[in-house]
């Protein structure tokens, strides 16, 4: 089954990327008319970045560890038994 | 109202979103194997997954510019929906009433009602809330359309189709999985595209004491005690001390229990969610571990509102293009005193020249003055704040919220639908996988349906009041069923059923009699507000059909034996174990009570 961390870590780095790029190229006088002349595109792209890279982190983690978050197993299609109701 | 050009750069990343929800729905199609794998995941999702899911399907559209608008117009007694409201329910129905959804195997609300009730209580279930849960898309709908109009000047018509594809298009392909599994990516992106607009905007007018002091000073110019805007519970003494004009009674038993409780426990879209998870456990701790992001949104959906209210438009903000020579006068008088929020604009048909033409002019209320458009609170949020690159952020942040929604009405219609109406009187007895193709058929026309709605319920302006009002009609009654029902072994099949009439019929006379909304039949009481009335009507509504579910139940004989309800009720069911092993953060009835008190501890804060 998929693990929803890799297209979510990928898509917010791809995001990051665009956004901050974007951000490099100077253009004072749009930021100045909207976000009180700080230049959020590539403040706000580095945050997706390093959310987007956290996420894959954590994925390959996961993977490599086998650990998961609350103790659930890990998800897989076949997991029917009588104690846990399904 | 200003329009913006969109760039190469916000539409790549529209793009980028777009690409990736349909690619995960293609993925995933594979895994749809079995009717159990489209409209319950097979029931194998994982808690947290399951949990972002919960919350993420009910932050749709609604939510999202309908919180920002309430934050503008009530200020911080709207965190109610949130501290007040929602927590208890979603820790009410994770530890006490998920045993008995996922270990009853039903695979739907309506089918619950059926093991426990009768055909004839799930019948009317399954067919109010079929019908709720296409208006609700619809609703989502309209408001996403709405907003792209204002803001892009896109047609109506071109944004309500291309959303409605896409999302029909990934869950056709990949079931509740898809949806679900989109819900987690859209909950982040919903979060990470609107908190710069939180921190813009708080930057903007001072921080929190600037905003609140700012505030103040709107709540004494319309005549209200300072902390109006910015209090909890202080101003809830009296209806007239409040903008919102309700008391405490009113909020916390009509909001606070029976809307609140009605939805959370009752209704299948967020139900469906936990109960596609993975082991009873997990299904009991999904909503309890949705309440942590829960408690966190009024930040990024209800501030804003707030901020918008009395943040100074920067330049080119209200720059009016309108025909009409009023507006361009009106402007002016508008901005400096409403911050950010517009006012109304309203078609007439005008005689000019010989001719009637449709002019646009300013909406003025009976004495005289311009009414304020709420709704459009979030795009004015957006063109202020967010320059190019960030714009195309924000914009698909809110595509992300609607089409959220929209992905959760869609998989609880076509399960109701399949499962509680077409497998139960129109098809019974077919293979699995005839009811799965009629699960991707009935995706299909239940969105056709809701573009439908979407035209009608375009015609309501504050759209939080509006949603109360249907959700009050059928959900208040609806939660003293499933009460009775899980708890109180002698609730009969005669008694459920006459009371959801008993309990939905006093909905509609309330709102009959009473106003500022319906009182189509006279006006008995006028309410301070809809949503006071819509509280009430709530009340009004649970009682009628808790006292007649007791009434009829006691005068029918009880057709279900003891073995049949095991499971199903609550003094017939044996305690589940099953969590001993889990650390004592993941355990539901230890989270319960840490976020419980988390949440007094806020609504203390803000008092």
């Amino acid at each position: 089954m998929l693990d929803i961390r890799i297209p979510m870590g990928v898509m917010f780095t791809v995001l990051g990327v665009i956004l901050s790029g974007y951000g490099l190229v100077p253009n004072a006088e749009l930021y100045a008319r909207h976000s009180l002349g700080i230049n959020m595109n590539l403040w706000w792209g580095l945050v997706l970045l390093a959310f987007g890279l956290a996420m894959l982190w954590l994925a390959r983690r996961a993977k490599t560890v086998s650990g998961t978050v609350f103790g659930e197993t890990v998800s897989g299609h076949e997991k029917h038994s009588p104690e846990n109701g399904s | 109202m200003h329009s913006v050009a969109l760039h190469h750069v916000d539409w790549v990343i529209l793009a980028v979103y777009v690409v990736f929800v349909l690619g995960i729905g293609w993925v995933l199609k594979r895994y749809m194997k079995t009717s159990t794998d489209f409209f319950l995941s097979g029931r194998s999702i994982p808690a947290w997954i399951a949990a972002l899911a919960f919350v993420s399907a009910n932050l749709g559209a609604n939510e999202v510019m309908g919180m920002a608008a309430s934050g503008a117009k009530y200020g911080m007694m709207t965190c109610h929906f949130y501290w007040l409201g929602a927590v208890a329910a979603m820790v009410f129905v994770g530890v006490f009433m998920m045993p008995f959804y996922y270990g009853s195997k039903a695979r739907s609300v309506p089918e619950y009602l059926k093991l426990r009730f009768d055909e004839k209580t799930r019948g009317f279930n399954a067919l109010s809330f079929a019908v709720m849960t296409v208006f609700q898309s619809g609703i989502s709908m309209a408001v996403l359309a709405s907003l792209m109009e204002t803001v892009l000047d896109w047609p109506f018509t071109v944004s309500l189709w291309v959303s409605a594809v896409v999302v029909l298009v990934y869950i056709f392909l990949g079931g509740l999985t898809s949806a679900i599994y989109n819900e987690v990516l859209q909950f982040f992106l919903i979060v990470l595209g609107f908190l710069p607009l939180v921190l813009l905007g708080l930057a903007d007018v001072g921080w929190w004491d600037g905003l609140v002091a700012k505030l103040n000073a709107v709540a004494t110019s319309e005549g209200y005690k300072a902390g109006a805007w910015t209090s909890v519970w202080a101003n809830m003494d009296a209806t007239a001390n409040n903008p919102m004009h309700v008391e405490w009674v009113g909020m916390v038993l009509g909001l606070g229990f029976v809307l609140a409780f009605g939805y959370w426990c009752t209704d299948f879209l967020v139900v469906q969610r936990a109960m596609a998870a993975e082991s009873m456990s997990a299904a009991r701790r999904v909503p309890v571990l949705a309440t942590i992001p829960k408690i966190l949104i009024p930040a990024i959906v209800i501030v804003p509102g707030m901020i918008a209210l009395v943040a100074k438009p920067h330049a080119g903000v209200f720059d009016l293009k309108q025909d009409s020579p009023e507006t361009i006068a009106g402007a002016k008088l508008a901005a400096p005193r409403w911050g950010l929020v517009p006012p109304k604009l309203e078609e007439v048909t005008q005689d000019v020249g010989g001719l009637p033409t449709k002019v646009k002019q300013f909406k003025r209320d009976a004495q005289g003055n311009l009414e304020r458009d709420y709704n459009k609170t979030v795009p004015m949020l957006l063109i202020q704040y967010f320059p190019t690159g960030l714009l195309g952020l924000g914009l698909t942040a809110l595509m992300a919220s609607f089409m959220s929604g929209m992905a959760g009405n869609v998989t609880a219609f076509n399960t109701v639908w399949t499962y509680d109406i077409y497998q139960s009187y129109i098809a019974p007895n077919r293979s699995d996988q005839h009811y799965l193709w009629m699960g991707r058929m009935a995706t299909v026309f239940g969105v056709v349906i809701s573009i439908g709605t979407a035209y009608v319920a375009a015609r309501f302006d504050n759209i939080m009041d509006f949603i109360q009002l249907v959700f009050g009609f059928v959900n208040a009654p609806l939660f003293a069923t499933f009460l009775l029902g899980m708890f109180w072994k002698r609730a009969t099949g005669h008694g459920a059923f006459f009371g959801l009439l008993a309990g939905t019929g006093a909905s509609a006379l309330h709102t009959a009699i009473t106003g500022p909304t319906g009182h189509w039949l006279a006006q008995v009481q006028k309410y301070g507000s809809d949503m006071a009335q819509n509280f009430w009507m709530a009340i009004f509504s649970w009682t009628t059909c808790f006292v007649v579910t007791i009434v009829v139940s006691l005068a029918t004989t009880q057709k279900k034996p003891d073995e049949e309800l095991r499971g199903l009720v609550y003094s017939l069911t044996p305690r589940t174990g099953g969590d001993e092993h889990l650390a004592w953060y993941a355990r539901p009835g230890y989270l319960a009570v840490i976020m419980l008190a988390v949440t007094i501890v806020l609504n203390v804060i803000f008092w």
